[in-house]
């Protein structure tokens, strides 16, 4: 116990331990909070308790294996580090991806952005007493797990995209799933927006709570909703595309007050823009085409070739065991996750396994923003401000 | 890849000009400029890109660390920089030798390092000079060892 200078004078301050198993922290995160009665004068987030090595494994494998753990990252957009780690590694190789599987990575991303939206939006209610939101949004969410699972054989760690392209031939009839799911979700959207929007209590619990100005947000590498939610219009799909993001039009959802609602109403109206690329993403998806880069020595020759000539079996085999070397020399790639700027730094020393692998993800960086958010406010603010950086506790400590 | 693309860059030309013993090598792959500084320089450096209005690298990504061993200079830090307003991003590395490693802090010149420079101690055992605080982040206070280094086992007993 401290003693500190409060606007009621000199105060005793207490030290309460708020987690790792609480179930709003949204995993296994611990907060120490110093309170002087309910505000709460000091949050440090106490991290480390998920942390699994990802990146020290990630160098005893090839680059190909080392897909399968990048799902693990952010568990609740694995396609998003699919991407981002295939890319790095096309960067590295200089490796052109056909327009086809560009589209494809382009439509399954933008749903898991979707469905990450609504397990935050679900969590997030839940966790200020708007219970009702939760039943509903992972009712939507499921649908888009059932189309990844339709495509991918998973519903949730789907390592689906592979160097060069895919990792197999989407199946028959998957468009048109697509489309279903997004010719009914507007209206799921506006129920959501019914439940909340102009909801006094929602109002009250998310309005003037946990605000950022730009220029913290940007000293405190905030990206991603948390930076546009303060009004800066950076989205990496539009600075640095990817991925052929050039060729969609969409808008940068931005708003200026950079608290909770804003932050809400940024991640909302993104769905919605999601839903814009994917319906242009159906319309450009040519019906034929490769769905992987023919590059020798890297991805592995087509099943039916593999079964039928030696050559090909001998180069499937080679590639699944031996792997393959790219140049030596280091890449940072960076994608726009749901959560903000998720960046690999690929480092190469010309083997068949990565020399280092840094994954820079959005939420080790925005959990640093939180003493920011809530400090100065009542503690059961805190709930709201650790559901507004929409964490994922497997990314912060990897 | 092409040297003479890499010099003709105006960030490294404006370094350059503002101190020439402030680089100590270019380095373009991929298209990606990596800025080599040497380590008793990177604490102005930083100054000098964060503050300078034409360059404006207000937004530091990311510092991460890779480890050489057994070469030495054994660590190479590596700060990944953006410019919000010119879309542009730089990568400005330092190289330090394995006894002691330690590296100027650079938190009072983008806050969002003060993590990143936790994280980078905690696995690498890389010092900080000028750190608010400096402990371990994602392994336990107890602790032994730095888990990234290469000369520490990924699997079995060490």
């Amino acid at each position: 116990m401290t003693t500190v200078a409060t606007p009621t004078g000199a105060a005793q301050t207490m030290v309460l331990n708020m987690g790792p198993q609480h179930p709003s922290t949204h995993g296994v995160l611990r907060v120490i909070l110093e309170l002087d009665g309910e505000i709460v004068v000091k949050a440090e987030p106490i991290i480390g308790y998920l942390h699994t090595g990802i990146e020290k494994s990630c160098e005893k494998l090839t680059y190909a294996q080392a897909i399968t753990l990048t799902d693990r990252i952010d568990y609740l957009a694995p396609l998003s580090n699919n991407l981002c780690y295939c890319l790095a590694i096309e960067k590295l190789l200089n490796l052109q991806v056909p327009k086809r599987p560009q589209y494809i990575r382009v439509l399954l991303t933008e749903l898991t952005r979707i469905a990450s939206h609504l397990v935050w939006i679900g969590t997030h209610a839940i966790d200020l007493g708007a219970m009702s939101v939760f039943l509903y949004t992972f009712r939507e969410r499921e649908e888009i797990l059932k189309i990844l699972e339709y495509v991918s054989g998973q519903r949730m760690m789907t390592t689906y995209f592979r160097v060069g392209g895919l990792a197999l031939e989407p199946p028959p009839g998957w468009l048109e799933r697509v489309r279903r799911f997004i010719d009914s979700f507007p209206d799921h959207l506006d129920e959501y927006e019914d439940l909340l929007t102009n909801n006094r209590i929602w109002m009250g619990r998310t309005k003037g709570i946990g605000v950022i100005s730009a220029a913290d947000a940007i000293a405190l590498g905030a990206s991603g909703p948390m930076l546009r939610g303060s009004g800066v219009a950076y989205d990496i799909r539009k600075a640095f595309p990817y991925s052929s993001y050039e060729e969609f039009d969409f808008d940068i959802q931005v708003q200026t007050a950079g608290d909770c609602y804003a932050r809400y109403q940024v991640r909302m109206a993104e769905m919605r823009e999601s839903l814009k690329i994917v319906r242009q993403a159906i319309d450009k998806i040519p019906a034929e085409g490769p769905f992987r880069a023919e590059a020798p020595g890297v991805t592995p020759p087509a099943r039916e070739e593999m079964k039928t000539s030696i050559e090909g079996l001998i180069y499937h085999f080679k590639i699944y065991t031996e792997g393959f070397a790219p140049p030596a020399g280091e890449v940072y790639q960076a994608i726009e996750s749901p959560r903000g700027e998720l960046g690999v730094f690929l480092v190469s020393d010309g083997s068949a396994k990565p020399y280092r692998v840094k994954f820079r993800t959005p939420s080790f960086i925005h959990l640093q923003t939180l003493p920011k958010l809530c400090e100065g406010r009542l503690i059961a603010d805190v709930v709201a401000c650790i559901g507004t950086t929409d964490i994922v506790l497997g990314e912060v400590d990897r | 890849m092409d040297p003479q693309g890499a010099d003709k860059n105006p960030v490294v030309l404006k370094l350059r000009e503002r101190d020439a013993q402030a680089i100590s090598e270019v380095i373009e792959f991929r298209g990606e400029v990596t800025v080599v500084v040497p380590v008793g320089h990177l604490r102005r450096t930083s100054e000098f890109l964060s503050a300078d209005p034409s360059l404006g690298f207000s937004f530091l990504a990311d510092i991460t660390t890779v480890d050489r061993f057994p070469v030495e200079p054994r660590f190479e830090v590596n700060y990944h920089l953006l410019s919000l307003e010119r879309r542009e991003r730089l990568r400005l590395k330092v190289r330090v030798g394995g006894n002691d490693p330690t590296v100027p802090s650079v938190t009072p010149v983008w806050p969002t390092a003060n993590w990143h420079e936790r994280e980078n101690f905690d696995l690498f055992g890389i010092r900080f000079e000028g750190h608010p605080d400096l402990r371990r982040i994602l392994m336990p206070d107890d602790w032994e060892g730095h888990p990234l280094r290469k000369d520490y086992p990924v699997e079995g007993y060490r």
